[in-house]
């Protein structure tokens, strides 16, 4: 094939000039149906959640504010103080302080427990690394997602507030949804 | 020289209480019109709008009204002070006078005393409209060039032309109406649909499309909100306006719109008539005009919602060579209709 290609091999499709009594019918026409597609909008009705009344639910993994898990049997705390979340994370926002059980005060299932377990909410990426990285699977990732504080300090949740039983703020979706 | 009369006297009493009820009304109309803009703007676009002031959201108009009436008032070092404060006193002046001439009703009879349902019926009801919209154009033109912004006068020069432009072709839409009533006075346009028999829309169908199309830049609404433009502009004229003087814009902006609804209602619409013969009583005739009205600020709010903005010179173009011609070709077309 030859460059450039002959007329006769081209198919030339041209939009209508511009311009004229036509362009003005076209005009007038293409109005009326921009006008007919916005009303069916109206006609299709919101699409938009009413946020704080109406929630759309969280997936299982979805990963919201982190909670530290005790056995359920023994109601011993599963986290070890080992502070292997804390080096995973990469957000540098949890701090582990860790002590050793003793028999008349035995915290964890371990030799150690976490004395000091803090996080700083505001700093957190939620990744989730911490999860993965937890040995004994101590530290989870929950679906609160709501978290907004007036105030920083307040947002460095402490072992007391992860441990307690979080309210149900966010629905969860159901297995398929 | 007597340049225009005034049809109907009232004692001065009842001219006082029209025109305070008249500004009322008006005050009342425009947040209104503004909540249902912003409900009906989103519902255009899969959107509830506001819904959290007030049972669904009625209540934001006010909240907004609050707000930006307790804004700090300040002006830009380069602007020019008195007329940076006059300019838009002057742009809701004129909105309201221009409202005062819209017919609610027919003189009825209120214990014993005719009253006309109007703020006053002039007998150059178009003219004296025309002449407060030229002027309400100076509040734009102040504002826009008092502000010592580039912005609000570039955005001010773009109304000027455009509202000059369009003026044209509104006026001369009105001519035929005018041709065809035989009377400039609005009150008496309804009285002429009344006696022919139907409403205008129908013999002056070019003439209404030419003045709806024009009053979309008559109003600086959108497709034809060059002035405003904020993509191009940021806001254009009222730029470096805040608080209480951007709320005075506004509110200039949405009595225009209402006045203009309210003008295309009974000039085209046939005022506080009803279809099909039906006698409107008294009472009904403030309502049968508000629906009328509202249908109108419906369909500004549709076509903001559907039309983008035109470019400057199409704009330009499209008001001098397509609107004018076509209104003076109707115009003449009625003036060998009438005569004949």
């Amino acid at each position: 094939m030859t460059w450039p290609p002959s007329p006769d091999e081209l198919h030339v499709v041209r939009a209508p000039e511009p311009g004229g009594a036509g362009g003005l019918y076209r005009a007038f026409g293409e109005t009326l149906r921009g006008l007919k597609t916005t009303f069916a909008r109206v006609v299709e009705g919101v699409h938009t959640i009413n946020y704080p009344e109406e929630k759309v639910p969280v997936y299982p993994r979805f990963r919201g504010r982190h909670r530290l898990h005790r056995f359920e049997d023994s109601g011993l705390e599963k986290c070890v103080g080992c502070s292997l979340c804390a080096a995973a994370c990469p957000a540098d926002c949890i701090r582990v302080v860790a002590a050793e059980n003793t028999p008349d005060n035995r915290v964890s299932a371990g030799e150690r427990y976490a004395a000091v377990y803090e996080i700083n909410l505001s700093r957190c990426i939620f990744c989730g690394y911490c999860e993965v990285a937890c040995p004994f699977d101590a530290i989870t990732m929950g679906h609160d997602y709501e978290m907004s504080d007036y105030d920083r300090s307040d947002l460095i949740f402490t072992k007391e507030m992860l441990l307690a039983e979080p309210f149900e703020r966010t629905p969860l979706r159901a297995e398929g949804e | 020289m007597i340049l225009g009369d005034v049809t109907y006297y009232e004692p001065w009493w009842i001219q006082i209480i029209k025109g305070v009820l008249i500004f009322a009304v008006g005050l009342q109309l425009v947040p209104l019109i503004l909540i249902g803009e912003r409900k009906i703007l989103g519902r255009f676009q899969h959107r509830r709008g506001p819904n959290r002031v007030g049972p669904f959201g009625a209540l934001q108009p006010l909240a907004d009204i609050v707000k930006l009436l307790t804004k700090e008032s300040f002006r830009p070092r380069t602007s020019i002070g008195w007329l940076f404060r006059l300019a838009p006193v002057l742009s809701v002046l004129t909105a309201a006078a221009a409202f005062a001439v819209i017919p609610f009703g027919d003189t009825v009879d209120i214990w014993g005393t005719q009253v006309g349902l109007y703020g006053v019926d002039v007998t150059i009801g178009p003219l004296y409209l025309f002449a407060f919209g030229a002027v309400a154009f100076y509040g734009i033109m102040l504002g826009g060039w008092a502000s010592g912004s580039k912005y609000s006068f570039l955005g001010s020069m773009r109304a000027a032309a455009q509202l000059i432009s369009y003026e044209v072709a509104q006026g001369l839409a009105l001519v035929g109406v005018v041709m065809q009533a035989g009377t400039l006075s609005l009150v008496g346009m309804v009285h002429a649909q009344d006696e022919q028999g139907m409403w205008f829309i129908g013999p002056q169908l070019v003439g209404f499309v030419i003045f709806l199309i024009a009053s979309f830049a008559e109003t600086n609404r959108a497709p034809f909100d060059m002035v405003e433009a904020d993509a191009e502009l940021v806001g254009g004229y009222n730029t470096e306006y805040g608080g209480g003087g951007f709320a005075s814009y506004f509110f200039a902006e949405y009595l225009n719109i209402l006045v203009v609804s309210g003008v295309t209602a009974t000039v085209f619409l046939g005022g506080w008539l009803l279809p099909f013969g039906i006698d409107t009583p008294g009472a009904l005739q403030p309502v049968v005009v508000l629906a009328k009205m509202a249908i109108f600020s419906l369909f500004f709010i549709w076509i903001r919602a559907t039309l983008p903005r035109l470019r400057y010179d199409q704009l330009m173009s499209f008001g001098w060579k397509v609107l004018l011609p076509l209104a003076t070709l109707n115009a003449l077309v009625t003036a060998i209709v009438v005569v004949a």
